[in-house]
């Protein structure tokens, strides 16, 4: 293990320093000279504490050095190539040393692209800012999306600093927003008059499966893109007696054109404390992860000051609201890395490796973090929790279809009157989206739905309601509920280009299909982009999009693709517009 | 008989044991293959204790290193016995059914208390009562060693001490629960079997035994000369006294690896005649007065290895041998018949019968047998045996067919026969790494990205209070001779302890400090430990 070397290098002494200090339980304690206990099970048990121990090195000298990853991959005994291997993974990470002076993280995608960000880069760079071009900052309802980091300080979100606040339709008709705006996020008491902890109280009543049953009866399905029951996801890891099992809330949201869960977190974050608690009481976990990708900063601030007014409250921590169970919650923060909202990947990344996927089966609810029965599910997700408890099935299938019940957030983007976060029922067509939010701004062109990895959409679906069983018939995805809309003043083949070189960057390199094919497919549309023959490129884009679709292990591979071969099959490839 | 010559488990053991002792052994440099089954085990949950006087990169994986002086192990051994019985964790059933001798051991452990042994090694009692606790609790348990418990002068008794531990607590002669000494070559275990010691005949029959060693008297046409040979160290002893004049050298490099090399090279150039048989011309051959080219055995020729799980594999030629180089057998069987011997067996299979015929343990292990799937395990007395994966099942069974149970061995602790004194006042210690292989025969043609060539590691204490710097040139000497080394100084290694490996021999001369005492019961000397001293070179220049 340690006979594996990065370099020679020695911290210095504030590395060493924040290293000792951060790791308070080091896996291998000196008792005396001639008494060492370490031992492969300590070293598992610390392994997790790679990632956050990355940052602060980072934080702590505006880059990661040799010498400190050494260090730290000594104290937590990971070997230090093996640490490199890790560090080297994130986005976010510096692995050589940088010029003075902060760095700016600029959003590039296409929303931000719209929003101005080319200028906003120039007008940095000429004032001699360092500025890395970003993919999407999950800010996109206030463009153009930046942030920064600086040597010695926490990184900084910097668009809510020089944009507008958050934006989002405070209506009465929400339910899921319907705390939004009317308390204080960080507030517990502020919570408690919304009606904050009564379902964590009723669901004690209930007992875990009863409130399955609920979750089951209510026909709630995953958020975060692919719609699986969620009833089922806490039974399976339910009926596992093996202790440890674990809840983990999945807000790595790096989808382009999303930021629901960044509104989650920054506005009620603890809707998803207590909604992860029922979780946990619910199916036997004790210990939940809340994976938040690390520009979201403010969230972070938030969701860490809720944590400990919970703990303090008792509503953390053992005995949880008076029962006789044990609940404990800890932040992760991802580090630049769109392939960490995978599960499994998720999973790794927390466990302290490289962020890549791992095959399935086996499932999360049967080997999932740490390799025990884990529940991952989306923060809107857990917010439904909360909608069930609180008000009923019956009440909560008064909303959407009977295939896709209850309401869904939406994200709109880019030409839109009013960019934002918007609660709909299921059902909520596209036309009836795009005027609440004020009408396109322009002639509409075609809307991007489901993110990156969703799919182009015809000016004649506007009328399609918006339900799992309606887009799947159209060969449509909801995904994440981002709804970038592109007027004509637009070039769709540009934002194909982009979106192609953003998957050609977040590609983890696992799979060969994803990471060759992201990188043909964005070859193939920049040799179009320059006039040369069309058609080859077409057909060899399908062919990519054939094989990554087929051969890839994880969404990222089966969905690079999709945005592209919808905009092909709309022919907004045909014709440049103006 | 509780005894046998050799380890008692399988690898596949290794790997579901629930608790593993490794005791003066750098398994993870030193014996890599054998270690990948230690670390499956310790992957699916199972402990491991590491005692040795350095925190090697084997004890590195350990839930507990206990950095013990450099040999006193036997009192070690014999504290964790004493807390073992003093806790009541010693298997009753087991002492009273298949052991003999414990109520004599149980005495004579009794001055070995938890502080009276952590005065003596230096390890906190709390450490060794753990450590006590831990083994004795297992479900089963493996105590692994290799040469930090057999080179020392009373090698033999440090292995018993670790013997009584097992006895102690039932770990033998189950599966899973074993004592298992590490070999250094692929057939080190296979040269034991066929007789390459002083008083055994292959099969390891006694060669006093008259009955035995008249089948082979039969076999080869010669009567036997019953008297036990001399073993490495009294040959050389017999070199000196001058009534040993000839040596037949195979495969041995003894002009690099024997202790007191300047001795040993004194005395191997003034013999009448030495015959080398080996792969390379090594500093040995270049002193003989006939060199046998042989063949390699692992690729140039066929025949069997028999493996640390005394399992017996055939190995095929995988490519042809130079001209001029024969296979060793066929050099030995050309030598006998010169010598007038009625040796006919021609083929490595006609041997290999011949051998069956005269080892009742190689018996049922016919070459069709091993052909087929990965080899069998001796003994193995018949064409219907299905080899043995443990040894001493029947310590377990009610019955114990007539044999001797098992005995307590009483051991005292003796440390070091060199003591260190203000002019020696560092205790060295050797062993070998990774990439390297013994005196370097083997290993030095090779490139190796972590190779740094022979240094004495040093504690960070003595380097200050001799204040040298990282990779400084010092003058390293014992009371037999002295050499230059570069120091390589250690954050974690304990003071007082100094390590080098002798992987160099033609850089750096290391078993001319090293101590030729030697184990009259096994014949190996103390490489272990010796009494150095450490003085800055004047004119030497530090560099990092």
């Amino acid at each position: 293990m340690s006979d594996l070397k990065y370099t020679a290098a020695s911290p210095d002494s504030d590395e060493r320093a924040a290293v000792d200090n951060f790791v308070n339980d080091p896996p291998v304690k000196h008792q005396g000279e001639r008494w060492v206990i370490s031992g492969l099970s300590r070293t598992r048990e610390t392994r997790h504490l790679l990632l956050p121990g990355l940052h602060l090195l980072q934080n702590v000298k505006g880059w990661i050095s040799p010498g400190g990853l050494n260090y730290l991959a000594e104290m937590l005994q990971v070997p230090a190539a093996e640490a490199y291997g890790v560090a080297s993974f994130y986005d976010l990470f510096q692995l050589e040393e940088p010029e003075d002076g902060p760095l700016y993280h600029v959003c590039v995608d296409p929303v931000c692209a719209i929003g101005g960000s080319a200028s906003y880069i120039e007008e940095l760079r000429a004032n001699g800012q360092r500025v890395h071009e970003s993919p999407c900052l999950g800010q996109c309802e206030r463009p153009p999306a930046s942030f920064v980091q600086i040597k010695g300080e926490e990184n900084q979100d910097l668009t809510a600093a020089t944009n507008d606040g958050p934006k989002f339709d405070a209506n009465d008709a929400n339910r899921l927003l319907r705390r939004f705006g009317r308390h204080t996020p960080t507030d517990l008491a502020s919570y408690k008059e919304q009606g904050g902890y009564e379902a964590l109280t009723l669901a004690i009543d209930l007992g875990g499966t009863r409130v399955i049953e609920m979750l089951s009866e209510s026909g709630l399905t995953g958020r975060g893109g692919a719609a699986f029951p969620t009833g089922v996801k806490w039974q399976s890891v339910a009926n596992h007696q093996s202790a440890p099992k674990y809840v983990v809330a999945n807000a790595d949201e790096s989808e382009p054109g999303t930021f629901k869960d960044r509104m989650i977190l920054e506005n009620d974050p603890f809707a998803l404390i207590e909604a992860m608690t029922i979780a946990g009481l619910s199916t036997g976990c004790e210990k939940g992860w809340i994976y938040i990708r690390g520009e979201y900063t403010t969230a972070a601030d938030r969701l860490t000051s809720a944590i400990s007014e919970a703990y303090s409250a008792q509503l953390l921590g053992t005995a949880v609201a008076g029962s006789a169970a044990t609940f404990d919650l800890e932040i992760r923060q991802g580090a630049g890395a769109y392939i960490c909202g995978e599960e499994t990947s998720l999973f790794n990344s927390i466990e302290g490796f490289r962020g890549e996927p791992r095959s399935k089966p086996p499932y999360p609810t049967d080997s999932g973090l740490f390799g025990q029965p884990t529940i991952v599910n989306n923060p809107e997700t857990f917010l439904n929790v909360l909608e069930i408890l609180n008000y009923g099935v019956e009440q909560y299938r008064s909303a959407g279809t009977p295939d896709s019940p209850g309401t869904k957030l939406f994200c709109l983007s880019g030409d839109i009157a009013r960019p934002g976060l918007y609660e709909g029922q299921f059902g909520i067509t596209l036309r009836e989206l795009l005027s609440n939010a004020g009408g396109v701004d322009g002639d509409l062109q075609t809307v991007l739905l489901g993110g990156a990895a969703g799919t182009f959409v015809s000016p004649q679906l506007l009328d399609l309601p918006l339900t799992f069983e309606d887009t799947k018939a159209h060969d449509l995805t909801l995904g994440s509920g981002a709804v970038m809309v592109f007027s004509t003043k637009v070039k769709v083949a540009d934002v194909l280009v982009r979106l192609a070189q953003f998957f050609r960057d977040e590609s983890c390199g696992q799979c060969v299909p994803c990471r060759i094919g992201t990188v043909r497919q964005h070859e193939a549309l920049l040799q179009i982009g320059v006039g040369k023959p069309k058609n080859d490129n077409v057909l060899l884009l399908e062919d990519i999009a054939t094989v990554m679709t087929d051969a890839s292990i994880c969404g990222l591979g089966q969905t690079a693709a999709s945005a592209v071969r919808s905009a092909i099959s709309l022919g907004l490839l045909d014709e440049q517009r103006t | 008989m509780f005894g046998a010559g050799g380890g008692t488990s399988s690898y596949q053991e290794a790997e579901e044991t629930d608790f593993v002792l490794l005791w003066g052994s750098n398994a993870r440099e030193a014996h890599p293959i054998y270690f990948h089954h230690v670390l499956k085990a310790l992957k699916s949950g199972a402990k491991m204790h590491a005692v040795d006087p350095r925190r090697t990169a084997s004890a590195k994986f350990a839930d507990a290193w206990l950095g013990i002086d450099v040999g006193t192990d036997i009192a070690l051994a014999n504290a964790l016995a004493r807390e073992i019985i003093a806790a009541g964790l010693h298997d009753k059933q087991f002492i009273e059914h298949s052991t003999s001798g414990f109520n004599e051991f149980a005495a004579h452990v009794e001055t070995y208390t938890l502080n009276y042994a952590s005065s003596i090694t230096g390890v906190p009692a709390k450490a060794i009562q753990d450590l006590a606790h831990s083994y004795a609790n297992a479900p089963t348990a493996q105590i692994l060693w290799t040469l930090g418990i057999t080179e020392h002068h009373n090698g033999v008794d440090n292995v018993l001490s670790l013997c009584n531990l097992a006895l102690l607590t039932g770990h033998v002669g189950r599966w899973g629960s074993g004592l298992v000494p590490l070999r250094g070559q692929n057939n080190v275990q296979g040269g034991g079997d066929m007789g390459a010691l002083p008083n055994k005949l292959p099969g390891f029959q006694d060669l006093t035994d008259n009955t035995a060693r008249q089948k082979f008297s039969d076999t080869y046409g010669v009567e036997l000369n019953p008297h036990p040979g001399l073993h490495l160290t009294l040959m050389f002893e017999a070199m000196a006294s001058g009534s040993l004049k000839g040596l037949y050298v195979i495969g041995e490099n003894p002009a690099d690896s024997e202790a007191d090399v300047s001795h040993t090279r004194n005395l191997l150039a003034d013999l009448e005649l030495l015959v080398v048989q080996d792969i390379f011309l090594t500093k040995t051959a270049e002193l003989a007065d006939v060199v046998l080219p042989a063949t390699v055995g692992w690729a140039e020729s066929e025949g069997t290895v028999t493996s640390s799980e005394r399992r017996v594999q055939r190995v095929r030629a995988a490519v042809e041998a130079p001209a001029g180089t024969r296979d060793d057998h066929a050099i030995i069987g050309a030598v006998a018949q010169l010598l007038g011997a009625k040796w006919t067996a021609e083929t490595p299979e006609a041997l290999w019968d011949e051998l069956r015929s005269l080892s009742p343990m190689h018996s049922g292990m016919s070459y069709e047998r091993l052909e087929g799937g990965s080899g069998l395990q001796w003994p193995c007395t018949d064409l219907d045996h299905p080899g043995t994966p443990f040894l001493h099942g029947w310590l377990w069974e009610d019955d114990l067919g007539g044999r001797e149970r098992a005995p307590f061995s009483l051991t005292d602790h003796e440390g070091p026969k060199e003591q260190l004194t203000d002019e020696f006042p560092i205790r060295l210690t050797t062993g070998r790494v990774l990439d390297s292989y013994n005196t370097g025969v083997q290993s030095r043609g090779y490139n190796s990205p972590i190779r740094s060539g022979d240094r004495l590691e040093i504690s960070h204490l003595d380097a200050t209070s001799l204040n040298l710097l990282q990779g400084e040139l010092v003058r390293v000497s014992s009371r037999r001779g002295s050499v230059e080394m570069e120091v390589d100084i250690k954050a974690d290694q304990v003071a007082g302890l100094a390590f080098t490996t002798f992987h160099f021999p033609e850089l750096i001369d290391l078993n001319l400090l090293t101590n030729d005492e030697w184990d009259p019961k096994s014949g190996t000397a103390e490489f272990k430990a010796a009494a150095i001293r450490i003085d800055k070179l004047t004119s030497g220049v530090g560099h990092v």
